[in-house]
């Protein structure tokens, strides 16, 4: 059976790992590779890292970090930070990474997602999707998350995206709930569900981890395939061990 | 001892070097026929389709000469499924090393493709390349198509149906789990493949 994942994100920003407040305001978590290692000891299965700013200042992600990571580090990682090419994400990939996730880039140019499906195959391609619920009740996708003064909000669906972005070829999504987001406050069951219906690909939910419970929930309520959190494992407010117990305790299938 | 990973092209090449580089062994990177068939183990890594991963061995001419090598040979995710008869991806033939097919997973409600995460590992024969392995011991996975189970399975996963984890035939193995991205499991089992 499968596991579900337990995902520690690392948001990157000038070669340091950051933790903002509602994609905001933020201050400096650790150095990138003795954050990476201290997780990988602690069980995580697998790890996100977001150069944050590389999208709003249109440069790639720096790739001096990812081979130092792929070196020392033996579970799976993710990276993603204004990728915009199918050699951009080569290069990262060639320096180790196993996925690359785009997120402005995609929506800049939608075909950017079938080339790199084409090139690498949908397993190493990832959509992340910043997501928040508009006045009129709608779930729309915005643009630009690292730097709020240049984030865009879209006419964008976000279950229109999601849907889109599968059909071009994402091998997994993660939808970054905005409006939960660094307020610990549980995982945005709602909005999750209603991707879950849409998305066949692997699912990772994102923003709002604050307790035990809110991992059960978002595993058990929304059939989610991994949880990603930042704050509360970078502040040691849960500890994965602990976390993976208590999952496996409630019935969600977990690696020990 | 000489190790060395063919380069066909596969975006991992670079992790799966870091995970010997890990275990003390310094693997060189070549597509050179003589290299490879002077090493003490061959390594085919790979990630992609298996059309493409074909096209690539054809074109560096490695066919003919993998299929006739006698040192240990272990095939890592789309590797491995190049070893077999037959693949669904792309209807392609594969280097028939292992007689058995390749095949994509089937729709199944709730069952998300491609398969990826930490799955366990079930092992179906005593085999020295799973020396050590325990019964709650997962690894990563992440493939769309999977390896039929047959004699030459050596571990089983699940994933709506059970399939081959872990293959083996005369001096050919596989793996269809990343061993490089597999925590202290993937380092026991490569070590394992540098010891037979």
């Amino acid at each position: 059976m499968l596991s579900r994942r337990i995902i520690p994100c690392l948001d990157v920003r000038a070669g340091k790992v950051v933790k903002g407040v509602r994609f905001r305001d933020h201050v400096v978590m650790g150095e990138i590779v003795d954050l990476a290692l201290r997780y990988r000891d602690e069980g995580a299965d697998e790890l996100v890292f977001y150069d944050i700013t590389a999208s709003p200042e249109g440069r790639s992600v720096d790739r001096t970090w990812v081979e130092k990571v792929a070196r020392v580090i033996d579970i799976p990682f993710c990276v993603a930070g204004g990728i915009r090419s199918v050699d951009e994400a080569r290069a990262v990939l060639y320096a180790g990474a196993d996925k690359i996730s785009v997120n402005s880039p995609a929506l800049e140019r939608l075909g950017l997602i079938d080339e790199l499906a084409a090139a690498f195959g949908v397993q190493c391609v990832v959509v992340g999707i910043d997501s928040l619920c508009d006045a009129d009740g709608e779930w729309r996708v915005r643009q630009y998350t690292g730097d709020p003064a240049k984030t865009q909000v879209l006419p964008r669906r976000t279950l229109d995206w999601m849907a889109e972005a599968q059909q071009r070829g994402a091998g997994e999504i993660v939808l970054n709930c905005m409006g939960s987001d660094g307020v610990r406050r549980g995982y945005d069951l709602e909005q999750l569900a209603a991707a879950r219906a849409v998305c066949h690909v692997p699912l990772i939910a994102s923003g709002g981890a604050g307790e035990l419970e809110h991992f059960r929930d978002v595993f058990i309520d929304a059939d989610v395939d991994g949880a990603l959190a930042a704050s509360v494992f970078h502040s040691g407010a849960i500890a994965i061990p602990q976390l993976k117990h208590y999952l496996r305790g409630q019935g969600v299938a977990v690696r020990l | 001892m000489s190790v060395v990973l063919v380069d066909a092209g596969g975006t991992n090449i670079g992790s799966v070097r870091y995970a010997l580089q890990r275990l003390g062994v310094d693997a060189a990177l070549t597509a050179d026929a003589a290299t490879i068939r002077a090493a003490d183990k061959v390594i085919l890594p790979g990630v992609g389709a298996a059309g493409p991963g074909m096209a690539r061995l054809r074109e560096l001419d490695l066919v003919e000469l993998l299929r006739s090598l006698n040192q240990p040979v272990l095939g890592v995710c789309l590797g491995m499924q190049l070893l077999c008869a037959h693949s669904e991806e792309g209807n392609t033939e594969c280097l028939g090393l292992i007689p058995v097919p390749v095949r994509r997973f089937a729709e199944t409600p709730g069952l998300r493709v491609p398969h990826m995460g930490w799955n366990r590992l079930s092992a179906k024969q005593a085999h020295p390349l799973l020396a050590g392995l325990g019964d709650d011991e997962q690894a990563y996975f992440v493939h769309s198509y999977a390896v039929s189970v047959s004699d030459w399975t050596l571990a089983t996963s699940d994933y709506g149906e059970a399939f081959s984890a872990v293959i083996a035939r005369d001096n050919y193995y596989g793996m269809q789990f990343h061993p490089e991205r597999s925590a202290a499991v993937g380092a026991k089992l490569l070590k394992n493949f540098l010891e037979l």
